[in-house]
């Protein structure tokens, strides 16, 4: 790693001055951003660590009745206290190994958009509100493409909020050696209708699948997406699978995500 | 019962407190004082002619030292290869030289271009970095075909060409083998690839480099399976130091799976380094250093054709096989894919007529060597694989095939030059069938289907050499050194031993295993003895581990020295109970007289050996510590059956070992425990080999999988409990122990089992195909169901 | 450079790092505590374990500067002053759950964590938990086998010998 300076604000004001100066960079649970940093390939003049500010932590439920996650917030304690949502607590349980979730957080897995994260998945697929320190992004407004969001120099992600759907769930399928979704597809049951997100499959980074909206808002089974397909242009090829087995593997997801919804 | 002690006893590692407790020693925890650090800058481009190196503001840079390029290693040696292969005319191969520091070009992504030693780690990299130089990127050779084609880019410019040798063999059998096909009543062929394979071990190399002015001695801690074989190929070939000023020391190392047999640039490097500066230089490895650096394994591209009469008998055999040597012959690079590969592919079975052909290629890749197995995996895996085919053309049950074809009558000379001598196959496939339970097979078929899974089943049987090997025999083959093994053993005057052996631990267990043998000797506590290992000054002498060959020559070595050090007690216990020599029996550590109830006991011998008032010292020396070097006078061939089942998710391609099965014949067994272990960790391997792991390099040889992150580690939940047997047991004859070797079995066995498998339960889900190239990843299996 | 004040293993420990310090390296470099070890770059191999306020954590991905004022258990510290193996490290020895040893910290300090927050795991629910540790040696066959055995449960009839 080059040199940097760190510091370890504890509110969310303190960080967000810190954050005002050339060349500074936001560190969540730094899972991503520390390896990325070892092999020189980003090199910020001073890190400006989140994990002190208590109040960006914690998982709860707001007067809307969504469930409320802080920006902040490790993997692990989503697994352990999203109990409202457990398609977003099993969806945590598999990020990473027990090791990373107890450090990597939601807003660092957010504001990175990795095309094969699981949490933009779920935030897409929910139809979550990120909230930064600045404003409110829904989350169709959010992700922006691999690796690019919406979020502006020194914004950092406070909290997000999870309307709970009525029925969900994630179905991850993992690249063999980085474990990371080779394709990963969140279905969500809404009360004004059926959200599908896709990540790891597409060049685009994560997105949404309409056709299989569609069909599974007016009959939410299995059936429903049977003979259904997302072409293969545009989806990611490399070593692990070709553009074509990635959109198989989206229709297969999404079918099982489905059942497994019930 | 099973033993509490001694040969046959699970007994408890004693290396395992130490390395629980977080006491081990491994080289990366010896800190020198005053040591500076290294860091190598390594060619990011495949191949390249070097025009410029300009190390002048990287020197300028805080905290360096001093920065060396390829011209300081002007007059000093390259690294040598171990191994000189004769190709089909006779002539030697093609050996190119290797620099410490590239010159003249970069041949492969990970070549070292200079290397900077500084205060710290991280200001040699920060410096690396400043150092401006300029490559012309040269056309890469990555596929092997490709790169024997007459126009292909050369990788080295004064050899002929890429081919480094073409190799027949049996050369004088080859009309007998085609005349032989050419009468079969069927002919079965196979094309596949044996898939190049990084090792890996836990550790990354590590090389801390000492120099004592005072007594002109250089000292070089590495992360090697054979501290005495890098002395001598550093200082006789590289550095011109002498044995008796130099010193090679690998204390604890964390795995080494035939990569930490190789010498190595940074060891000579850092101990170069260290005598130019006069202060300790260390490096350290990153793992993606390591994926660049560290000798890769396998990686053959091969044709193999069956012959069978018309009552399924083999008469035939004939492989062509491509083997990647990569950019620079690595130390023992050339005998893998021909005497470690070629006098295997007889397998267990009594084909009469073999011609193995091998060409070895230069390629811009990083240079290849022996991987857990060498050469016996890929005999192995392209020989059960035809097998597996043959039974499906021939609509015939393929364990059947294979058992009417075992050989049966031992010793067996094969036709591919060595003697099997001692092994029963229908014993092991005997024994696997009842382990993995293969009559219940097409029950958990049914219930797979059930759940919508198509479920397979794969049997294959393997035959190793280990124990390697005959000192003359070897060095007819082409090996540069002898390949016995050494062992002294000191008895001090309290009767407690060092036993100082030139096998080097790094996982096996010998601290714990070695003791119970002489303790069985003995008849004393195993607690009293200790093994030495690691260290050129501890240890006179010793080829290291590597092989299987631990205990099969570096035991039999340590059985030799024990029993001259029985010879020598007895001669004291006669003078102490004043008898004659030959009526002296020692049992339970006590030396008594033949039919009287005289006896002294061990620790009253050792301490007149060495306190020698009352001795008879008319006739031998006070002391008593002996040396023993042994020579084996075979291979030994351990050999054994094994069996997979598999699930395959239809819809997705993915893979699951639901059952694996090992029943191996060792022949003796020193510990049971640690002979488990060594099966399970071989298996997991081969099960790495076969589903997940592969090396990857693009057409412009930029490594792919550089990292955990694409290349596939096998993890705990990629893999099941196995059932492993090691009850079938046919000693080998030509050792004093009777032990055949067990480090590399699981690794060879284990991956045509799993192909099998997985081909058998396509097939039963009506997909017509007979083969899928390793790694059998989700991806290749989903694309070879929809082919 | 910035000053960084931990507890390790009991005992207090200080000195000053730079922002790009990582725990292991301080761990490793400034306290001598050599156990934890570096297995790979990209935060995968899990050699490096350590407990950080009672949670497994891998000190290669964690910056010296985080675990100021935290709570540190390294592999050092799991046996009892006297020499006492945990039950961990004891199950590993008794059914030979390591070889080489380099692994082998991390996965102690894993399973540990593991057993803590579940007490009586499955065979599936162990090897999950290991998918952050990498071992090369044992194909994990022993090292499942020693974490159910730690736990109490009875391991002969799941594994075959």
């Amino acid at each position: 790693m080059y040199n940097f300076d760190f510091v370890k604000p504890s509110s969310i004001k303190e960080a967000v001055e810190a954050l005002g100066t050339e060349e500074a960079q936001a560190l969540g649970g730094g899972q991503t951003l520390i390896p990325t940093m070892k092999q020189r390939l980003a090199m910020p003049a001073k890190l400006v660590s989140l994990s002190g500010i208590a109040e960006m932590k914690g998982v709860g439920k707001n007067a809307a009745g969504e469930l409320v996650v802080g920006g902040a917030t490790p993997h692990a304690t989503v697994e352990r206290e999203a109990g409202d949502y457990p398609a977003l607590a099993e969806l945590a349980r598999h990020i990473g190994d027990p090791a990373v979730r107890n450090r990597g957080t939601i807003g660092g897995s957010l504001a990175n958009n990795d095309p094969s994260a699981c949490y933009p998945a779920a935030v897409l697929g929910s139809g979550a509100t990120v909230v930064t320190s600045n404003r409110e992004i829904a989350a169709d407004d959010f992700f922006e493409g691999m690796f690019t969001n919406a979020l502006e120099d020194g914004e950092i992600i406070t909290e997000v909020r999870f309307p709970i759907p009525q029925a969900a769930n994630y179905q991850k399928f993992e690249q063999p050696a980085s474990r990371f979704a080779l394709v990963g597809v969140f279905v969500a049951k809404l009360k004004d209708g059926v959200r599908v997100a896709v990540t790891g499959a597409s060049e685009e980074g994560v997105f949404r699948w309409g056709e299989a909206e569609k069909a599974l808002s007016s009959d939410f089974s299995p059936s429903a997406v049977e003979g259904l397909s997302v072409s293969a242009d545009g989806m990611i090829a490399d070593l692990h699978g070709s553009a074509a087995y990635r959109a198989h593997l989206v229709g297969v997801l999404t079918k099982r995500a489905v059942a497994a919804a019930g | 019962m099973p033993k509490d002690h001694g040969i046959g006893a699970s007994s408890k590692r004693r290396e395992d407190e130490r390395f629980l407790t977080g006491v081990g020693n491994y080289t990366d925890d010896i800190n020198l004082r005053g040591q500076a650090y290294v860091h190598f800058l390594r060619s990011d481009v495949a191949h390249g002619k070097i025009n410029k190196v300009d190390t002048s503001a990287a020197e300028a840079m805080p905290g360096v030292v001093r920065i060396f390029t390829g011209a300081d290693f002007d007059g000093v040696g390259g690294l040598p290869c171990g191994w000189q292969v004769t190709d089909k005319h006779g002539q030697p191969m093609q050996e190119p030289a290797h620099p410490v520091l590239a010159q003249g070009k970069v041949r492969h992504v990970g070549d070292p271009i200079a290397a900077v030693v500084a205060e710290t780690a991280a200001k040699a990299r920060d410096a690396a970095e400043a150092i401006e130089y300029d490559i012309d990127e040269l056309p890469a050779v990555i596929d092997m075909k490709k790169a024997v084609q007459p126009d292909a880019p050369k990788v080295h410019d004064d050899l002929e060409s890429n081919l480094c040798y073409d190799w027949g063999f049996v050369e004088e059998n080859k009309p007998a083998v085609d005349e032989a096909f050419e009468k079969a009543a069927h002919v079965t062929t196979l094309e596949l690839v044996n898939n190049r394979l990084i090792a890996n071990p836990m550790e990354p190399r590590v090389a801390v480099g000492d120099y004592a002015r005072a007594t002109d001695e250089s000292t070089l801690y590495t992360t090697s399976q054979n501290p005495h074989v890098i002395r001598l190929l550093m200082g006789a070939f590289v550095l011109g130091i002498p044995e008796h000023k130099l010193r090679v020391v690998a204390p604890d190392v964390g795995g080494g799976f035939g990569t930490k047999i190789f010498h190595y640039a940074e060891e000579a490097f850092c101990t170069f380094a260290a005598r130019a500066l006069a202060r300790p230089v260390k490096w350290t490895a990153s793992r993606s250093e390591a994926f660049m650096s560290d000798a890769h394994g396998r990686d053959h591209v091969t044709k193999i054709e069956l012959a069978l009469d018309a009552d399924n008998n083999f008469t035939a055999l004939r492989t062509d096989t491509y083997a990647n040597m990569g950019a620079y012959l690595s130390t023992f690079a050339p005998s893998v894919p021909t005497w470690l590969h070629g006098t295997l592919m007889a397998g267990n079975y009594k084909t009469p007529l073999i011609y193995v052909n091998v060409k070895a290629v230069f390629t811009n890749t990083v240079p290849v060597d022996a991987y857990r197995g060498a050469g016996r995996p890929e005999a192995t895996f392209q020989l059960e694989r035809v097998i597996d085919k043959a039974a499906i053309e021939l609509g015939v049950d393929p364990i059947e095939l294979r058992r009417k074809n075992f050989i049966t009558e031992f010793p067996y000379e094969t036709p591919v030059a060595v003697a099997y001598d001692t092994g029963d196959y229908h014993a092991t496939m005997d024994k696997l069938e009842e382990i993995a339970d293969l009559s219940g097979f097409e029950a958990r078929r049914k219930e797979s289907a059930a759940r919508g899974r198509l479920r397979g089943l794969g049997v294959n049987t393997y035959i190793e050499a280990c124990g390697i090997a005959p000192s003359n025999l070897v060095g007819q083959l082409g090996a540069r050194a002898g390949l016995y093994e050494s062992a002294t053993v000191r008895v001090n005057a309290t009767g407690s031993i060092s036993v100082m052996t030139g096998s080097h631990s790094h996982g096996q267990g010998h601290e714990t295993a070695f003791p119970q043998v002489v303790a069985d000797m003995l008849g004393i506590d195993e607690s009293m003895i200790d093994i030495v290992h690691g260290d050129t000054a501890r240890v006179p002498m010793g080829m290291g581990t590597y092989g299987s060959r631990s205990l099969a020559v570096g035991g039999s070595a340590m059985v030799r020295a024990t029993e001259k050090v029985i010879n020598k007690a007895k001669k004291i216990a006669a003078h102490l109970m004043e008898a004659s020599e030959a009526d002296i029996e020692l049992k339970d550590g006590q030396f008594t007289v033949a039919g009287t109830d005289k006896s002294v006991a061990w620790g009253d011998v050792t301490l007149a050996a060495y306190v020698p008032h009352n001795y008879p010292l008319e006739d031998i020396e006070p002391g008593l510590e002996e040396t023993a070097f042994y020579d084996p006078s075979n291979f030994t061939y351990p050999s054994g059956a094994y069996a997979c089942e598999v699930e395959v998710d239809p819809e997705t391609g993915k893979v699951t070992i639901e059952r694996f099965a090992a029943a191996d014949d060792f022949g003796n067994i020193i510990n049971p425990m640690i002979v488990d272990g060594q099966v399970h960790g071989g298996i997991g391997q081969g099960i790495g080999q076969a589903l997940l792991e592969g090396c990857a390099y693009d057409e412009n040889g930029q490594l792919i999988t550089g990292s955990y992150m694409d290349y596939a580690m096998p993890r705990a939940d990629d893999v099941p409990f196995y059932q492993v047997d090691h009850s079938c047991q046919t000693p080998c004859t030509h050792n004093p122990l009777g032990v055949k070797g067990c480090g590399e079995a699981g690794a060879i066995g284990s991956p045509p089992a799993v192909v099998n498998a997985v081909v058998n339960a396509l097939r039963s889900g009506g997909h017509d195909l007979t083969h899928i190239d390793m790694p059998l990843s989700p991806s290749r299996v989903w694309q070879a169901m929809n082919a | 450079m910035p000053e960084v004040t931990m507890t390790v293993n009991g005992k207090p420990a200080s000195g000053e790092v730079e922002g790009r310090t990582l725990l292991v390296q301080f761990l490793r470099e400034d306290l001598n505590l050599t156990g934890t070890h570096v297995g790979c770059d990209t935060s995968q191999c899990g050699a490096c374990v350590v407990h950080v306020d009672g949670q497994a954590v891998k000190a290669c991905t964690m910056l010296a500067a985080e675990a100021d004022g935290a709570e540190v258990t390294t592999i050092e510290g799991m046996a009892a002053p006297d020499g006492t193996l945990d039950r961990v490290q004891e199950a590993f020895k008794e059914h030979h759950g390591l070889q080489c040893g380099f692994c082998t910290p991390g996965m102690v300090m894993s399973a540990a964590a593991l057993l803590r927050d579940t007490p009586k795991p499955t065979e599936a629910e162990v090897r999950e938990y290991l998918e952050g540790n990498i071992c090369r040696c044992t194909g994990y066959h022993n090292i499942v086998k020693a974490i159910m055995a730690a736990s109490g449960q009875e391991v002969s009839a799941l594994a075959a010998e």
